[in-house]
């Protein structure tokens, strides 16, 4: 019975993926593209060769950073959709290190570099949770505006004070070799670095900060029942707070793989939106870590498989990675659907009794 | 005669659940029935199928005669219900604040001038005379009198209860079923109702009450009918029946209905001393000044919404009451103003709440999540920050066993659970540590006849070991059994104080509706 229910709590999502999947890749045959080609391409360009599935794990990394973020906070009751400004900030702030400290010697140098992106991520986090707990502004609305806020202020730091003078982009200047995490040659020059590893170690520890650790109890509990958790003496403002802090370095922990491990700077704009996809992540995942791994590497892949559709096709673009994800969260939280499904049956055997007594009634008054 | 309703070998289940097996009795007509049994005893779910909120397996409900339903036009609406002449009161009224009386007893039968009939029927305005003139009729008949123009906050429960009477008289219900009728009444609203129903059934009309107050059950009804683990066990007329019997078949085994409180230890300790407290918003609290001692059971009696939440709160949470509070505190000896809930319950302090859905559980975690929540950080549930499931699982395992949790899952959901064995879990909890101060707020409310035989019995060894207790109450029967002092609280005052034996339920009640001595 247990093993049945977890199995279908493991099998649900996976239909829903594919329902969500071959419901857009119909959306296809609606603009005149062969379902079944832009199926292949998508599977050809994210995992066809060493370097696309690096460049998928490449997307991928990220993704499970923010998806982790969205999760965390959700688990303390909270909504957070500020992970992309999260990320921006520490980025951001990796760049002004690894630039500010040149001299630091290589074996401090990147461990500085993931302390400053949690600190810098986690501050951005820790804002809107303060202003929840402290000033009960919603975070949702919070988030959204701290976004555009670390948007603008990184441009401003990129220009105004990190400015890579040799280079026309909006970019800081680069960070100080030492800092540099290594990449796998395996991949074949796509960009997946040791923030994999960070980003699977993350996932752990996650895991374990929420259901082994008592701070992680009482961030649920309070997520779950504010008003338990108060009740039993847990400082439910408190702990939102550092749920905050920890979704925001959560975040900011992109800003390794892509400062350290990518593209040895901070370019404005460098993101592709990482931190609203982790709410699909999360949300996909139903919140729970390890599921996230699967939830991001899904989401990598769609992105790096839709970017050869622009080449390869004639009607479809690579946008069709934003319409599969909407349709794949869509069926995903069609949730009710399952109850349905079940009452429709249900309701079908109740019409076939009715039916058999009025046969027995009708035999009946014969005799 | 035909009786008004007849069950006929109804059956129910849910989900593979016999909710309901070979319900048969039946309810005479101008009379008075009882529905007694615990929680899930399956004559909710019995009274919603005649309600029409959802239709059984197999058998048949007979309405005056005639087959309610039919077996092949299945049970569809409580509407239907009401076009057959039944209807229902609600234990939470189902009533718009914001109107008047006249109003919600309009809603969705509202008429209008024949002129108008050329509009849509959302379009056209109501002409409130024709049914006042119809509700004057019926409010003389039964003597049931409300201000028609009076919005509905601003009148009291009892009244409150009287227009969803009124309701149903309106729709010309010859049937009316009552959901727990007093459990927000005070005693003299209480009989008020009694009197204004043994009228409507000299009038004709037919009454079910559902309860699980068994004295209300022997000075009312006419008839009585057991429900037992889904089963009707026994069906009675009241005058050949005893309170002691009634409660021995809904549980099926003896039961003591009144604790008896053995006599108090002498310890006498100060746990809690309230001192001159007011809350200036809300109205709150005016000058309260109590104590409480250890091994004493301090019973705080009055119909709910008079200051007795405001009070649970700036026990709980003196922190944040700190800056609208006058007065002081003193929790085992310590001045509170400054302490945060968790540095309270650390003094010594369990507390049961009286809404435990919100206050006490997480309905959608195990059970085991739900004993842990406010231990968490106790050894031996934690150590450095890591909890330990080993422990936690042998801990609730032995709570289980103990206090006879059902089911004996650790991880079944809180949400599955009865409300008796949802309030076991949290009096398990509390009761964890032996607390020195314990306060109890409507420790028995929802739960079945068993759980508050079994609550009361902790309540009061927990006193016979030491601790003092704070029992806010809206049940008399309760304070009456177990406090040794009473504190009769109104309108945020305390109005009266009572020593064990001197009070009586009616000096009670007078004082609970704000009467002056």
């Amino acid at each position: 019975m247990r093993l049945f229910k977890n199995l279908s709590q493991f099998i649900k999502p996976i239909i829903s993926v594919l329902f969500g999947l071959g419901l857009g890749l119909l959306v296809t045959q609606i603009a005149g593209e062969d379902p079944w080609n832009v199926l292949g391409i998508l599977v050809r360009g994210a995992f066809g060769s060493k370097y696309d599935f690096g460049m998928t794990l490449f997307y991928t990394t990220p993704l499970i950073f923010t998806g982790l973020s969205v999760a965390f906070a959700f688990h303390s009751g909270l909504f957070n959709i500020g992970a992309e400004g999260q990320l921006v900030m520490g980025a951001l702030a990796v760049a002004a290190a690894g630039i500010h400290f040149q001299s630091l010697p290589s074996f401090v140098a990147p461990f500085l570099g993931i302390l400053v992106a949690v600190i810098g991520g986690g501050i951005w986090g820790a804002i809107p949770g303060w202003l929840r707990a402290r000033r009960g502004s919603h975070e949702v609305i919070n988030t959204i505006m701290l976004n555009f806020i670390a948007a603008g202020l990184a441009s401003w730091v990129t220009l105004y004070l990190l400015k890579n003078p040799d280079s026309q982009n909006p970019e800081t200047a680069a960070v100080a070799p030492q800092y540099l995490i290594g990449q796998f040659s395996f991949f074949e020059g796509a960009p997946v670095s040791m923030a994999l590893f960070l980003a699977l170690a993350a996932v752990g520890v996650v895991w374990f900060i929420l259901w082994k650790t008592v701070l992680g109890f009482e961030i649920r509990a309070v997520g779950q029942n504010e008003a338990a958790a108060r009740a039993a003496g847990i400082d439910a403002a408190k702990m939102r707070m550092i749920a905050m802090a920890i979704a925001g370095a959560l975040a900011g922990m992109v800003g390794i793989g892509e400062v350290l491990g990518n593209a040895d700077r901070f370019r404005v704009n460098f993101s592709p939106g990482y931190g609203f996809t982790g709410i699909a992540v999360a949300l996909l995942a139903r919140n729970r870590p390890f599921a996230i791994i699967a939830s991001a590497l899904l989401f990598g892949a769609l992105h790096k498989g839709a970017t050869d559709l622009d080449l390869e096709t004639e009607n479809v673009t690579r946008d069709l990675a934003l319409i599969l994800q909407a349709l794949v969260i869509l069926s995903v939280s069609a949730d009710g659907i399952w109850g349905w499904l079940g009452e429709r049956s249900r309701v079908r055997n109740k019409k076939q009794w009715v039916n058999s007594s009025l046969k027995s009634e009708i035999g009946e008054s014969q005799n | 005669m035909t009786p008004a309703i007849e069950f006929k070998k109804l059956n129910k289940s849910f989900q593979g659940v016999q909710a309901n097996v070979d319900i048969s009795f039946k309810v005479k007509k101008g009379s008075i029935h009882a529905i007694i049994g615990e929680n899930g005893a399956g004559k909710s779910t019995a009274m919603k199928i005649l309600y029409g909120t959802y239709p059984p397996d197999r058998g048949e409900i007979w309405i005056h005669g005639k087959l309610w339903g039919g077996r092949m036009k299945p049970w569809s609406s409580p509407l239907d219900a009401i076009r057959c002449g039944i209807g229902m009161v609600h234990q939470h009224f189902m009533l718009s604040a914001p109107h008047t009386a006249l109003d919600n007893i309009l809603l969705g039968v509202e008429t209008s001038h024949p002129f108008f009939s050329f509009l849509p029927k959302p379009l056209r305005p109501i002409s409130r005379e024709h049914a006042r003139a119809k509700l004057d009729r019926i409010a003389d008949q039964y003597g049931l009198k409300v201000d028609w123009a009076a919005k509905v906050e601003t009148l009291s429960v009892g009244i409150q209860q009287r227009i969803e009477i009124l309701k149903l008289l309106y729709r010309d219900a010859e049937i009316l079923i009552l959901d727990e009728p007093t459990a927000v009444l005070t005693p003299q609203e209480t009989s008020e109702l009694f009197v204004q129903l043994k009228r409507l059934c000299q009038l004709g009309k037919t009454v079910i009450i559902i309860t699980h107050k068994l004295k209300e059950v022997m000075s009312i009804a006419d008839d009585v009918t057991v429900f037992r683990a889904g089963r009707v066990v026994s069906e009675c007329n009241i005058a050949a029946t005893s309170i002691e019997d009634l409660a021995t078949l809904m549980v099926g085994r003896k039961v003591k209905l009144q604790a008896e409180a053995p006599p108090p230890p002498l310890t006498k300790e100060s746990v809690l001393h309230v001192n001159g407290v007011s809350l200036s918003s809300r109205g709150g609290l005016k000058n309260l000044n109590f104590e409480v001692k250890s091994g004493e059971i301090v019973g705080i009696s009055g119909v709910e919404g008079n200051g007795q939440a405001e009070l649970l709160q700036i026990l709980l949470h003196p922190r944040d009451y700190s800056a609208i509070m006058t007065g002081s505190v003193n929790i085992l000896g310590k001045n509170t103003a400054r302490l945060s809930t968790e540095q309270v319950k650390e003094l010594g302090v369990g507390v049961i709440p009286d809404d435990r859905l919100r206050d006490g559980l997480l309905l959608d975690r195990p059970v085991q999540d739900n004993f842990l929540l406010g231990l968490q950080r106790r050894k031996p549930f934690s150590r450095n920050g890591i909890l330990s499931y080993k422990q936690l699982s042998q801990e609730v395992t032995r709570a289980i066993e103990e206090y006879d949790i059902r089911p004996p899952l650790l991880e079944a959901q809180a949400r599955g659970l009865s409300g008796g064995n949802q309030q076991k879990i949290v009096i398990a909890r509390e009761f964890k540590y032996s607390p020195k101060f314990l306060i109890a707020s409507q420790p028995t409310r929802g739960v079945d006849v068993g759980a508050i035989e079994f609550i009361h019995k902790r309540i009061l060894r927990a006193r016979q070991e030491g601790s003092g207790v704070l029992l806010i109450s809206s049940e008399l029967d309760e304070i009456l059994a177990l406090s040794d002092r009473i504190l009769v609280m109104f309108d945020g005052k305390i109005l009266a104080e009572f020593k064990r034996g001197e009070a009586t339920e009616k000096a009670l009640g007078l004082r609970m509706g704000g009467a002056p001595s």
